[in-house]
């Protein structure tokens, strides 16, 4: 692999680089054999009194200037630097990274995959895999969804037992690995919605859940409902898992004030939780699987205390 | 020789003087605010004033407006004090200044309002970069102009070191601004390279802005005012000669070194470590040279603040000049890269020695431009000195810990190979040090509030005036 189109450009970076490193060291040695009158200046004046010494270069600066020259040179001959010229050592930065991942692979891959044997609802209450998901999805989860997971707005709440997409091992597995994509058309169905008309979905969205609203808006609101919204949310507003959202429950992801309901259906809602099947592996996809299972599962605690 | 009262053009001088100490405190402020927001977030107040778009006004107000300011102050005065004539152009030398102080005040306008290029020090949009162009070039004919009509047959360093600034500068700005312009307003416009390319030319950029804008043309100021105020010559013309040319060469390579471990082809990566190390010695040669030249007259330091201000400023090139090249070694970098330990580094040189050298200087120039001997009170001064330095050392102390921390925090394992510490732990544990950074930060602005009062009192009690043109009689 080479990062030239052609041979020229490796011949020319290797000549440049290596006629500037030695052109450096010629510079001091040319420099230093000049000619010298210590304590006495050049005897030039600037300005009325600026005058210049002609010291010679100290030598303990000449011999660091000339060590890291030398230095260079070393390096560059055992390390990839001069155009598509390896080095001795044979480093890439890619091969460092293989080496590193494989080692850990190796040290750490049997801690993970003793787990991937197990059914995840037993890896749940397992209190030393707990632990160890912990940590990972403090690592890459808690970013979005929040340290002790209750998440945020837009990022959903894991450690209650709503499910967007499904709580069950499968389910959340899916999540983890593949992702999630969620989209709220603006205006629901029906494009032609009027502020007011939205006004009055938002009111009797609100009434759902037994929230304070205008009755009359609620009123207005119900037959829009039906035509905008009930295709997904249903015509309770119950929901649909995997497709959209309960809006009857007291779980609101964008928030549940009038104006946060309303922004939600001007403006409709995108949302992804990103894939990290490939990135995290088989083994961790399925512990970390495990701990956000286990973080809506009442009696995990007690195993816990059981302990 | 005409007998005519040929004046020094001191009046751009003046105004790039003044304006050095209105814009550090300005930048300076901005710095302290982005510095309290990391320690109480809740200062984003909304988004014109939030960390994101604050940050790059404070790096732009302190890079281009005080140091800026600093540097065409200067550089004008040591080009006609050391050629032994006034400027070349003089209107176009006025240019210059209403044309930076227009390109600040831009800067100021459209950098809270979100308007970017996302180049790290390179943020200014498309017009912008076109006015700051037309100053720049305009800067170079009056610099350049200057040093052709010169009475004297050599040309004195410092102005070697102006010159390479100003031309690398010139080279820097129209590579990596170069974009395509999508509007106007609001102003946008696209980079002309792409993916690892872009990145590279952005770091080759950034480097030698630290490179030449941030140390030639301040070597250049410590060439003229430290033998000036120290009253003694340079220590050595065969060292200036030698560092000169090395690090004008070498600087331009050392850019990759901001990207390690990234996509950069690894061979570009090892080129700008290497180069980096190669740095160390003719970064040196500029400290010693500056601070040999006190040798002899080491006493002066006791009791003269501005020798002080300048012979510290060296002390604190020195050590940023020694930490850069050991943080580009790809192990050290490793641990560094990300971390708190770079925003320190970066200050131990923009306070330490961009900004120390620049008020000494400035502390040197305000009396005589205003016809007087010395700064209205001198005990200010000292006061400023001490300040500063107990500022800067709050500052670097906490943000090597800090940085160290954070690059152990981050790459802790637990016995199953998993992070010991999430990132938000590694922000929790960092408060206290952004706290002390915060300090250290306030006080160094409070000596620059201390700085504006002396000067404005220097100015009162004082009046515009320009020194007559050395006779050329004195060069041999």
């Amino acid at each position: 692999m080479s990062d030239f189109f052609s041979s020229f450009w490796s011949i020319y970076i290797t000549v440049v680089s290596l006629v500037s490193i030695i052109g450096c060291a010629a510079l001091l040695w040319l420099q230093s054999s000049a000619k010298h009158l210590p304590g006495q200046t050049t005897g030039h004046v600037w300005d009325e009194t600026l005058e210049e010494f002609s010291n010679p270069l100290p030598n303990w600066w000449r011999w660091l200037f000339y060590f890291t020259v030398i230095f260079s040179l070393f390096y560059l001959a055992m390390y990839p630097g001069l155009g598509s010229f390896k080095g001795q050592y044979g480093w890439t930065s890619v091969g460092q990274y293989d080496k590193e991942i494989n080692k850990t692979e190796e040290q750490y891959g049997p801690i993970f995959q003793k787990y991937l044997k197990q059914d995840i609802r037993t890896v749940a209450m397992n209190p030393e895999a707990k632990e160890m998901g912990q940590r990972l999805f403090l690592t890459y989860c808690s970013q979005c969804h929040g340290s002790d997971a209750r998440g945020a707005k837009g990022f959903p709440n894991l450690a209650d037992k709503d499910w967007l997409y499904g709580g069950t091992p499968e389910d959340i597995k899916t999540s983890i690995t593949q992702g999630r994509m969620g989209v709220m058309p603006a205006k629901g169905v029906k494009p032609d919605l009027s502020g007011e008309d939205i006004k009055d979905i938002a009111n009797y969205v609100r009434s759902l859940s037994g929230m304070a609203a205008d009755s009359i808006r609620v009123h207005r609101g119900k037959p829009l409902f039906g035509s905008a919204c009930a295709a997904c949310h249903g015509a309770e507003g119950q929901g649909n898992m995997g497709v959209a959202p309960n809006l009857a429950d007291n779980i609101w992801l964008y928030g549940r004030s009038e104006n946060a309901i309303i922004e939600t259906i001007t403006q409709g809602r995108m949302n992804q939780m990103p894939a990290f099947g490939d990135f995290l592996g088989e083994a961790k996809g399925h512990l970390l699987t495990a701990y956000v299972y286990g973080l809506s599962q009442g009696g995990f605690n007690e195993s816990e205390k059981a302990e | 020789m005409a007998q005519s009262p040929a004046l020094y053009n001191y009046q751009v001088v003046r105004q790039f003087t003044v304006m050095t100490v209105i814009w550090g405190v300005v930048g300076m402020l901005v710095g302290v605010i982005i510095a309290a927001q990391l320690v109480w977030p809740e200062l984003n107040v909304n988004e014109y004033l939030s960390y994101g778009r604050l940050r790059p006004l404070h790096t732009n107000a302190v890079i281009f407006a005080f140091g800026g300011c600093a540097l065409f102050a200067t550089s004008y005065f040591v080009v006609q004090r050391t050629s032994h004539v006034s400027l070349f152009a003089p209107r176009l030398a006025a240019f210059t200044f209403w044309g930076w102080q227009l390109v600040i005040v831009l800067a100021a306008i459209t950098l809270p309002m979100g308007m970017t290029q996302a180049k790290e020090y390179a943020e200014l949009e498309w017009p912008i970069d076109i006015l700051i162009t037309l100053v720049w070039v305009s800067y170079a004919i009056v610099f350049f102009g200057t040093i052709a009509k010169r009475k004297v047959s050599h040309i004195y360093v410092a102005n070697w070191f102006y010159g390479a600034f100003i031309l690398a500068v010139a080279l820097l700005h129209l590579v990596n601004s170069a974009a395509i312009p999508v509007s106007l307003f609001p102003m946008k416009s696209y980079s002309a390279y792409a993916g690892v390319q872009d990145a590279m030319v952005q770091w080759w950029y950034g480097h030698n802005a630290v490179g030449f804008f941030l140390t030639a043309g301040f070597l250049g100021m410590m060439y003229y005012f430290v033998p000036k105020q120290a009253e003694r010559p340079v220590y050595s013309y065969r060292l200036s000669v030698v560092h000169f040319w090395a690090l004008i060469f070498t600087y331009m390579w050392a850019g990759p070194h901001h990207l390690h471990y990234t996509a950069l082809p690894d061979w570009t990566q090892s080129l700008g470590m290497v180069f980096s190390l190669i740095l160390l010695a003719p970064s040196w040669g500029g400290m010693i040279n500056g601070i040999m030249t006190l040798s002899g007259a080491w006493h002066k330091l006791r009791d003269d603040p501005i020798l002080k201000f300048l012979i510290t400023s060296l002390s604190f090139y020195g050590m940023s000049t020694f930490e850069g090249p050991m943080m580009s070694i790809k192990t050290v970098n490793a641990l560094s890269h990300y971390t708190d330990w770079t925003i320190g580094h970066v200050h131990s040189g923009a306070l330490g020695w961009v900004a120390m050298i620049s008020i000494g200087s400035v502390y040197y120039l305000l009396p005589r431009l205003y016809g007087k001997t010395q700064m209205h009170s001198m005990k200010a001064v000292e006061m400023h000195f001490w300040i500063s330095t107990i500022g800067i050392v709050l500052y670097i102390a906490s943000m090597w810990i800090a940085g160290v921390m954070q690059g152990l925090m981050w790459r802790a394992t637990n016995a199953d190979g998993t992070l010991t510490y999430s990132f938000v732990e590694s922000v929790k544990a960092t408060y206290p040090f952004w706290t002390i950074r915060l300090l250290g930060g306030a006080l160094f602005f409070s000596g620059m509030l201390l700085m504006t009062w002396n000067m404005f009192k220097t100015m009162a009690g004082g009046q515009a005036v320009d020194a007559p043109v050395l006779k050329a009689a004195v060069a041999h």
